[in-house]
Formats: structure tokens, sequence, C-alpha cells
């Protein structure tokens, strides 16, 4: 049955797995995503519903196993923190390689190296530009509240199996340890040998009973044959960008300026556009729901309407040049963000955006396009 | 009596595998990897259960196992081959699993998931082909490269002071409590050939039985790697690997031999 509760988010997504029918769930412990596999350990999903937990022996090992469980059409996936996430692109870069689907959660936390273990969006690059090697890209879900933790891991795995490839729940050590109240939906029974080799059994490795064998590779020697492989792969992300785009406008209709930011900076900017309002500032909020596909075309289309654009991010600057390429430098875009671990307060966004947007706009298009961290 | 009596079913005494495919072998004329297919695939089939085995084909010259067996497979990343294995043992229990790897792909980068999928005891297969080289990139130093032996990143033969000594990897896993049965085999002649499929038999029994893992290496030539004649590379292989690497079991029933 469906029930309110309040959780951590990293506790919301497990038990959001258990109730979507997930068959397996392979991972290795890295604050600050540990209750995931702490939360599905103590719940005995194995008696719940016959879901498969096993804590394995790296990152490297827990992606390749769930690359064996999706080689067989079940739903399986992972969760880590950045670095372990580094870990897996291998793992990824296969599974997108052979067309297999499967959700793949990161639990930011700062880098590079170790970093730190508090929350940051600096894998922002390694999750829509590819990161692991090869021409691919994953289909990805930036969480911004313990609901939506629990809420993407349905729909992430409804983006894999549609599109046969792997999705990214990229969420952070923000969302992921905060607790909320959450509405956890009616648990749904995971699909029976029989209704996954009548759904999946044209490609899935189940024994070959009554067809011809089925291989699960993401190697073609022939570079022709390779080259149509990629070409298939860029197929399905024109089509996910035009049927799964998703994103969120808060209080654009009337803006004169325009925050972007996703998962926990989306969050905070939404104080900020409230704190901005108060003031007499007309300031609307996109929040990019999916960063791969991204809301080109919705910000293409705001950069007519508003004077000049802050992406909030904690980071560096890395999504900053993706709201860049969107508005084809028709208005000035600047980054604002916290690293190492700091979470940028709503002042300090409305600070930023009256410093670098409304009071020196002008100046814009014809600087140079560092971005500066404060 | 003519050709096509001499053909017929009744008097074939043997025939190609039926379950290889009729890909051509990508192997070198020579090596022992074409044995080694024949013989787990001869044992799938002898076993009827074709239709319940998923196989785990690595990275190596045997990355392509799954163009010549007629069976499902995954071809995992390199090493990753047992925890591959690992998930699909564990989400299809009734499923007969097993990978087939070489000894770059088992021995060295998979070295982790190897031992940990053994110490588990995940009721799988491994086929390990040890051939003391990498053969697809082209014969440079393996993790059971013998000591002295020239490769064409030993050129100038295994140092065992800078590049360790050749690891016996079967002989550390036969150690794990999870490990049921290990064993090693050579194909080279028919007489190691057929020890080596009843091992193999023995192996998938143990998966039927629910025993946990066995562990079957075999130990090939590799006469391009080597750059030797096969059959001078079968001799070699008897003088110098099986010294060092001895034929027979070491593990049975979860009991190690003496």
């Amino acid at each position: 049955m469906s029930e309110l509760k309040l959780m951590k988010g990293n506790e919301a997504l497990a038990e959001a797995a258990i109730r979507a029918g997930v068959d397996a769930y392979f991972g290795y412990p890295i604050t600050p995503q540990t209750e995931i596999i702490e939360y599905l350990m103590m719940e005995r999903p194995e008696k719940r519903t016959g879901m498969v937990v096993l804590q394995a022996e790296s990152e490297i090992a827990a992606i390749n196993m769930v690359y064996g469980a999706a080689s067989t059409g079940k739903k399986a996936m992972t969760s880590s923190s950045s670095p372990g996430i580094s870990l897996k692109l291998e793992g990824i870069s296969y599974m997108a390689g052979a067309e297999l689907p499967a959700v793949i959660v990161n639990v930011v936390r700062a880098g590079p190296g170790l970093g730190t273990i508090q929350p940051s969006q600096s894998d922002y690059f390694q999750s829509v530009k590819g990161g692991g090697h090869g021409d691919y890209k994953l289909y990805v879900l930036a969480p911004a509240s313990v609901q939506e933790m629990s809420d993407f891991v349905e729909d992430a795995f409804d983006i894999a199996f549609k599109y046969l490839a792997p999705v990214l729940i990229l969420s952070d050590g923000l969302i992921g340890q905060m607790m909320e109240k959450v509405f956890l939906k009616e648990p749904k029974p995971r699909w029976t040998n029989e209704e996954l080799i009548e759904k999946h059994g044209s490609w899935a490795v189940t024994g070959k009973k009554g067809r011809e064998r089925n291989v699960v590779t993401s190697l073609d020697l022939k570079s022709e044959k390779m080259e149509a492989r990629v070409h298939r792969l860029q197929r399905k992300y024109e089509q996910m960008e035009k049927e799964d785009l998703r994103f969120e406008k808060i209080n654009c209709d009337d803006a004169e300026y325009l925050i972007v930011a996703y998962g926990s900076s989306a969050r905070i900017s939404q104080k900020a556009v409230e704190l901005a309002r108060a003031k007499g500032i007309k300031v609307g909020l996109l929040r990019p729901i999916t960063l791969f596909p991204y809301p080109k075309q919705a910000l293409f289309e705001l950069a007519d309407q508003v004077k000049g654009i802050l992406s909030v991010e904690l980071s560096a600057g890395q999504m900053v040049e993706d709201v860049r390429l969107a508005v084809e430098h028709k208005i000035p875009v600047e980054h604002f963000g916290r690293t190492g671990g700091i979470i940028h307060t709503p002042e300090e966004i409305l600070e930023a955006l009256e410093q670098k947007i409304i009071n020196n706009g002008s100046i814009r298009h014809h600087k140079t396009r560092e971005s500066s961290i404060l | 009596m003519e050709v096509l009596d001499i053909i017929k079913q009744e008097n074939q005494v043997f025939c190609k595998t039926k379950l290889m495919t009729d890909t051509p072998l990508s192997y070198c004329p020579g090596c022992g990897h074409g044995t080694a297919h024949n013989l787990v695939m001869e044992v799938i089939d002898e076993m009827g259960i074709s239709e319940d085995v998923i196989g785990v084909a690595p990275v190596g010259c045997s990355v392509l196992a799954y163009e010549f067996m007629d069976i499902d497979m995954s071809q995992a990343a390199h090493g990753r081959a047992p925890a591959v294995a690992t998930a699909i043992s564990r989400l299809w229990p009734e499923k007969y699993v097993f990978t087939y790897q070489g000894d770059g792909d088992l021995a060295a980068i998979g070295t982790a998931e190897t031992i940990h999928a053994c110490n588990r005891g995940e009721n799988i297969v491994i086929i390990f082909v040890n051939n003391g080289i990498y053969g697809m990139t082209g014969g440079q130093m393996a993790p059971t490269t013998l000591a002295g032996m020239k490769s064409s990143t030993s050129p100038y033969g295994r140092d065992i002071e800078t590049m360790g000594s050749p690891l016996k990897i079967t002989e550390l896993i036969a150690n794990l409590p999870g490990v049921y049965y290990v064993t090693r085999h050579s194909v080279h002649t028919h007489k190691h050939a057929r020890k080596a499929k009843i091992a193999i038999r023995k192996a998938f029994e143990n998966t039927r039985l629910n025993k946990g893992l066995s562990f079957i290496e075999i130990l090939s030539n590799c006469n391009s790697g080597w750059k030797m004649t096969p059959n001078e590379s079968n001799i070699w292989m008897e003088e110098n690997m099986f010294p060092y690497f001895p034929l027979g079991d070491i593990k049975v029933e979860g009991k190690l031999k003496q």
C-alpha cells in the first residue's frame, strides 16, 4: 500500500527500489550514499519481493554484476558516490554499448580525487558528457527532493527499458542525506521470469529455450558494423530529446532575469527567487529535471525574454557551458556556485545575481568566458 | 561402397560438436582454445542443458567465444566475468552459468572478481585457460608467464626480481572455503583432452547439485605468442609449464588434495 513517511533521500530511494519491483541491487559502501545498501540489507528485500541485494567487493564488481543481471533482462541497479562512479564508468560504457537497461545512482560528493564527503554537483560533466569512453550518453535524472529520490527510481527504469540503455540518477549528498516527507507508491510485483522472457526474450540471455541463441556484447570488430551500432545509439539519444525531456519553470512568466539550477541548487535557488521578488526583482527559475536531454529550446526562447541568466550549481562552473550553448550568446550567462562541499545560501545566490547579472549586464557580451567561483 | 553410403549417419564415428556454430574459429592453428571450446560444448550437449546454460565470455583471445558457442552468452568487460556470472547465477539460480577466461583476464586484471566470486562460493563454473601469455594483444607477459620466459614485454625473459613470480592462482583459489572443485588439465593430446572433459562434466554436475564453485584450469600452448610451431609449443609446454603448474586435482568435493 502507499504510505506517507519521513525519510532520508537515500532511504527513500532504497525503499522505492523494493516497491518498484527491482530485481537486484549491487553496491559497495561509500559516503554519502551508504544508507542505500544499509537500508536494503535491513529490509530483507529477498523476503519482501525476492529482490537480490549483494555487497560487491568493489564498485567495479558491482557495476559488472549489474551488467550481468541486465544481460538477462532483469531490473538491476547500483549506487555510489563520485569516486565510486569514476570506477564504474567502464562498466557503464559497456552497458551503453551493449544496449543494456540499468539504473545507476550517483549521490555526488565534492571532488576531484578523494575530495570530501560533503555535497557537491561537480560530476555534471562526467554525467552528461559521456564520462566513460566512446560515443554514448546517459539519460540523466536530477532529483531535487526526497520525493523525487523515491519517484525517479521507477521513472528511470521505465526509460532504461524503453531505450535499452543505462540511466543515471544524479543526486547529491544534500538530497541523499536530508529528511523530508515522502509519499511512497504502492508496491509493484517483480516481473516473473515468464513475463520477462515475453517482454525481453528477443535479446536477453536467459537460456536459448525455443529460440536461436542471444548474445550480449558491445564488440563489433568490423568498422561498418561498429559505426552502425554508434548510429543506432545516437538515434536513441535523439528520440530521448524529442520524447523524454523534463524540466520545470518557476515564476518565469514575467521574469526579467533567470536562474538555471538543478537538484539541491534548484531548491536553494527557489528561495533566492522568493527573496529577489520580495525586493521587487523579477526573477524566474528554470529547473532541468533531465540533464540529458537538456532543455535547450526552453532556454533559447527564454533568452528573448530575460536580460541575463545565472547558472547556479555546486561546482566551479560546469552546467553553465550548456546554458551558454543553449542561449547561443544572445544574453549574458554567468555561473555561481560554492565548491568543496560548501552549500550556497539563498542570500549568496541573490547577491551573485545582482552583482554578476543585474548590475553588470551591459558589458557581458564582450567579456571573456572565465567563470568566477564566488 | 558409394561415398553417400559411407557418410550415412549410422556409419558416422565422429561429427562436428553440435553446439559449435559454423563460424570459423578465430584462433591460431594449433592453439588449445578450439579443443577447450569443443569440450565445454560437448559436455553441455551431452547433459542436455543447452537451453539452460548462460556463458560469460572474457576479453582476450576468447572474447569471441560467443561466435563459436551456440548458446546464450554475455560478453564481459576485461576481468569482470566472475562478477557478471555472479549476478546471472543469483538471479537465475536454476540455470547453468559459466565463465570462460584466459590468464590475463582472470589472474591479472580480474584478480579481485575471481577471488571474491570464488570466496562467496557462487554456484558457477569457471573455465580458466592458461597459456602463460597475452595472446590477443600479441604476446605480452602475463601473470602466469614462467620465470625467464621471453615475451614482447619481457624481451630478456621474465625477471623474478623485478616482475614477480608466475602466479599460481589456481592453488590460491583452492584454499577458499567457497570453492568446491579445483583441477588442472591440458588439452594438447587426445588422452589429456578426455581427462579434461571428464573434469568439465564434473564441474557442471556440481552446478546441477548446487555444490558451489568449480574451477577448471586448462593449460594451453600459445604457439603464436611463444613463437614456436604448434608441435614445438606442445613439447615446450610439457617440459616447462607442467613442472610449475602440475596437472591433476587440487581440491575435490571441498577437500584439498595432498
